[in-house]
């Protein structure tokens, strides 16, 4: 009866994910009572009350009744449907929640109840299952089953996103939660289906461009290897698929060229500035030296950010496009979506969730610098944090997260002994940059806390975390396009000429015997060396 | 797998997570006991009386607070002023949660020394909780016990409803000896270890009261310690022998007015459940008076006390005396509060991990004792962290006892449980349904507002008496291997 153990295992994380999610969730939310704006709380309340009072057609444009300044609707259509959904629940609850004009600005013990269900909803029904989904059939590759239980945990405790969904207030797991539901669907060799997935992540959020050129390269390249066994039809099928889903997704909005032109410029507002408050992005990094907005035009700085971003996702994409692995494909949704981060236009603090997802899926392989990602890109966030009163449950959970890591990885001691002297050293200097780097942070944020800024510098603290963080992020994004390069060629060239529709997941099974094997060899001869 | 100390200090951050949710009227309590040890002397403690919250736990437990408050000073002087009735500033708020926390590492300190599997986690209404007599007796120092449990008893006297078994233990296993078959040996009486023990409580009882027979105070701290003039119930019915008293009254009230047996006059109104602590009569049978309970409870704790007494087989007899006592003041004492439930629970988990028997009735237990403790969280921004802590608790308790027990999963019963358990137990899922969901769907919850308590507390109680009469038959057939050939 192994199985109803492991189920229980399951429940039990699951369980406690939950707990600690529900327990933010009293925390305040962004702009709790700050008039006359509010924050992103009062955005997700407005949109319902649009689209449940507004026919479609006027969703996305200015009218009397929709004043766009005030926070028009600038998410895909997914999430225009998503907001009706829970208008129409709304509007049955308490009619005034969603009322016309008059609702602005409404907060009530009850009303802040019935969001954060919203968020605790939609988390249940995608995200969870979607790390439950991902790891699960992941498990036949890892060695033993804990790995999976703490990947899982790791996963669903990762501080940002809960910060964020249920304290900030924002519905990330959706469209994150498809994103992973695509990558398992495609790591079980369900093409169509992982790109509809996708393309439903991408029409609840834009943001999930991040994502979308190691999508592309990966299935086009391995279409493009298989040409000869069914690749071609495969690619018809895909492209499809996504067609259709766009089309059903944007269907009420297709009616005429300036509709869809509307809410496409809704969905990308570049008369923004180059980045909202202070992202730990390379611009905002290189703003304590140059000023860029007085420096160059609005145009030239987008081109500039335009050209940058391209470079930086080149090498990654190339090689995938070229190489097609499921492995390198993982690898490469992080530098990608790192590279947009570092370098896109508009960047907003928050965005760095989608990054850190995908560092997420990686964590079976590399814990450590996994884990290591994910402490930073929480902090990178500690301004905003604070702002929404977010301060005890982010220290809290940082020190909880810590923790499990830590005692989910003991062995990150014990076989030290079994490496040469090459790789222990490696390893030490890893440690030991981590420790300076975790020393740093908790430094910052003390800082942060407790000491006033100086009157001349009021953003000093923020700055310093968004460089602090950057040049980590620099790092990561570096040890991961390193780690996509080195990724075990030789084998994966082999086996993906042959590996076909159903060859990918079993690539992972054979890379994993095979450094099993040559560890037990290497352990073998050591002990017959001690004898 | 997961280290003690990070164990400890992640549910004190987790605990720091709660900082926001709901405040009970506990919370005031504290708050005015702190304000009434820190600004006015001792001898108007027990005379205070600007709020309704009253000073009514023992001295020590006053001086408790007295030295609690010298801390809150530096958070938020304007918690310590006894005018302040429900006064709750950010920094008060912060301050009782710290100290919650800080206090509960007396807790974990206890769990520790036991070398507990696992931290059961008890239920937060901002109440300090001092649970550290039980684990002291198991390193056999028994006069440090005495010292202890005296000292515990000045802190809160409800635990006075478990010093017979703790006398009866110590008597017996201290001042007298066992012969080898088990057998008392009325010769080993050590008139020293008598005198030892009774000079070490009475000079607790001594230090804490002491003040108060100096001011002649003891007649009025007395009245704030027993209240006999609350109702037999609390507001919501713990779940115990009343509940199902008060249930088989108002069914015969009911039925007694349709078949017109009896005039409606009689009958008082229907407000056993109304929210309000206070006084009631029942309508068709006697209605009971404080000697009456006292009498029961007694009566009930009398034979567990004898098996104590005639087979002690080391400590885990006193436990299971000292769980049987705790059970029979929460099965027929006087206004008993649901919280008290926890004195069952935390000594049967000390049993569970030793024997399967034990195990069983543990698993029984917590799950619903728990479940009989959601009523007191009523607040619906907690009724999430309610359902996935007791989740969390009866899932791990299950996988882990089942582990330790070598008990394997089933597809027609939980581990360690008969079917008809099983079943019992995961009524409790459509009964939250009904009560949290389905109350209002069926829009009754105007008629009848008090419906889901009721519910709870009888379905309730019919377990926690199963789990009493079962626990019972264990101790007294459990019987020490030497004691049966006689």
């Amino acid at each position: 009866m192994l199985k109803m153990e492991n189920w229980s295992i399951k429940a039990l994380t699951c369980s406690f994910a939950l707990l600690i999610r529900w327990s933010v969730s009293f925390f305040d939310y962004s702009g709790a009572g700050k008039t006359p704006m509010y924050g992103d709380y009062e955005a997700q309340r407005h949109w319902q009350e649009i689209t449940v009072n507004l026919p479609v057609k006027e969703w996305y444009v200015n009218s009397t009744n929709n004043d766009l300044m005030y926070w028009g609707l600038d998410y895909p259509p997914l999430t225009a449907y998503h907001s009706f959904l829970c208008g129409i629940v709304a509007k049955y609850i308490n009619p005034d929640w969603v009322a016309l004009n008059t609702s602005r600005g409404y907060e009530s013990y009850q009303h802040k109840l019935f969001m954060r269900y919203t968020v605790f909803l939609a988390d249940i029904l995608i995200y969870i299952p979607a790390v439950l989904w991902i790891f699960n059939s992941r498990k036949q590759s890892s060695n033993d089953s804990y790995s999976f239980i703490k990947c899982i945990l790791l996963t669903l405790l990762y501080p940002g996103l809960i910060l964020i969904d249920y304290g900030h207030f924002q519905y990330n797991c959706i469209s994150l939660g498809f994103t992973i539901m695509a990558v398992a669907s495609l790591a079980n060799c369900h093409d169509v289906i992982g790109s509809i997935l996708f393309c439903l992540a991408l029409n609840y959020k834009q943001m999930e461009l991040y994502h979308a050129i190691p999508f592309f390269c990966f299935l086009l390249g391995s279409c493009l290897r298989d040409i000869k066994h069914g690749g071609f039809f495969r690619l018809i099928k895909i492209g499809f698929g996504v067609i259709v889903t766009f089309g059903i997704c944007w269907a009420p909005f297709l009616y005429s060229i300036e509709s869809t032109q509307q809410v496409v410029h809704r969905l990308f507002p570049f008369a923004r500035g180059i980045f909202e408050d202070k992202v730990s992005n390379v611009w905002c990094a290189l703003s304590v030296v140059i000023k860029w907005k007085q420096v160059f035009t609005r145009d030239r700085i987008l081109l500039m950010c335009l050209g940058s971003t391209l470079i930086g996702v080149l090498p990654s994409s190339i090689d995938l496009l070229f190489r097609p692995s499921f492995k390198k494909f993982r690898y490469s949704l992080v530098n990608c979506s790192m590279a947009f981060f570092l370098f896109s236009f508009q960047v907003h603090e928050k965005s760095i969730l989608i990054p850190a997802i995908s560092v997420c899926l990686l964590l079976p392989d590399h814990p450590f610098w996994c884990f290591w990602f994910l402490q930073i890109s929480t902090f990178s966030m500690l301004p905003l944090l604070i702002k929404d009163g977010l301060l005890i449950p982010y220290i809290s959970l940082m020190i909880i997260y810590g923790m499990l890591y830590y005692n989910f990885n003991p062995g990150n001691n014990v076989d030290t002994r079994q490496k040469s002297d090459s790789t222990l050293w490696i390893y030490i200097t890893e440690r030991l940059m981590f420790c300076i780097s975790t020393v740093g942070v908790v430094i910052l944020t003390l800082a942060t806390v407790l000491v006033p800024p100086p009157e001349r510098l009021p953003d000093l603290f923020p700055l310093v975390i968004s460089v602090y963080s950057c040049g980590h992020f620099i790092l990561f994004t570096l040890y991961f396009h390193y780690c996509q390069f080195t990724v075990n060629t030789g084998i994966s060239n082999k086996q993906s000429i042959k590996s076909d529709h159903n060859g990918k997941s079993k690539l992972d099974n054979t890379e994993s015997v095979k450094s099993k094997i040559a560890k037990s060899k290497y352990v073998k001869i050591k002990k017959k060396k001690q004898q | 797998m997961i280290g003690f100390w990070s164990m400890a200090v992640g549910i004190s951050l987790f605990k720091l997570l709660l900082l926001p949710s709901y405040k009970s009227t506990d919370f005031d309590v504290h708050r005015n006991w702190l304000a009434i040890t820190h600004s006015l002397p001792v001898r108007k403690w027990y005379f205070e009386s600007t709020s309704e919250w009253t000073l009514d736990y023992p001295p020590f437990f006053a001086w408790f607070e007295c030295l609690l408050s010298q801390f809150a000073v530096l958070f938020d002087p304007e918690m310590l002023k006894v005018e302040n009735v429900d006064y709750r500033s950010y920094a008060t708020i912060l301050f009782q949660q710290l100290s919650v926390i800080v206090t509960d590492l007396v807790y974990v300190y206890g769990v520790k020394e036991f070398c507990a599997l696992f931290v059961s986690k008890t239920r937060k209404s901002s109440e300090k909780e001092d649970i550290l007599q039980s684990p002291v007796i198991y390193q056999g120092r028994n006069m440090s016990a005495a010292f202890w449990f005296a000292t515990l008893l000045n802190f809160k006297h409800i635990y006075l409803y478990i010093a017979p078994a703790y006398f009866v233990y110590l008597l017996r296993c201290y001042v007298f000896q066992s012969n080898e078959e088990g057998r008392i040996k009325w010769r080993s009486f050590s008139i020293l270890r008598l005198i030892g023990l009774g000079i070490i409580v009475i000079a607790v009882f001594t230090l804490s009261l002491g003040p108060f027979i100096i001011l002649n105070q003891i007649p009025q701290l007395l009245s704030r310690l027993f209240p006999f003039k609350r109702g037999l119930c609390h507001a919501y019915w713990a779940p115990n022998f009343w509940a199902m008293y008060n249930i088989v009254d108002k069914g015969l009230s009911v039925t007694g007015t349709r078949l017109k047996l009896f005039s409606v006059k009689n009958i008082t109104t229907a407000t056993m459940t109304g929210g309000l602590v206070q006084e009631f009569d029942h309508s068709v049978l006697p209605s009971i008076s404080p000697i009456i309970t006292l009498i029961l409870s007694t009566v009930s704790m009398l034979p567990s006390l004898f098996i104590l007494w005639s087979q002690p087989k080391g400590v885990q007899s006193f436990v299971r005396a000292l769980i049987l006592c705790a059970f029979g003041s929460f099965m027929f004492g006087w206004h008993v509060h649901e919280k008290a439930i926890l004195m069952i629970i935390i000594p049967l988990s000390l049993l569970a991990i030793d024997e399967k028997k034990d195990a069983q009735i543990f698993l029984f237990m917590s799950t619903i004792g728990h479940y009989s403790l959601f009523p007191l969280l009523y607040t619906q921004f907690e009724s999430p962290i309610k359902i996935c802590l007791l989740v969390l608790t009866t899932l791990f308790n299950f996988t882990s006892l089942a582990n330790v027990h070598r008990e394997a999963w089933s597809y027609t019963s939980l581990p360690l449980l008969s079917t008809i358990e099983s079943i019992y137990l995961l009524g409790v899922i459509p009964l939250e349904l009904y009560s949290s969901i389905g109350h209002y769907i069926l829009g009754l919850n105007h008629t009848l507002p008090f419906l889901p308590l009721l519910l709870t507390s009888v379905y309730c109680s019919i377990g926690v008496i199963y789990c009493w009469i079962k626990f019972y038959m264990l101790s007294y057939s459990d019987k020490p291997k030497y004691g049966k050939q006689h």
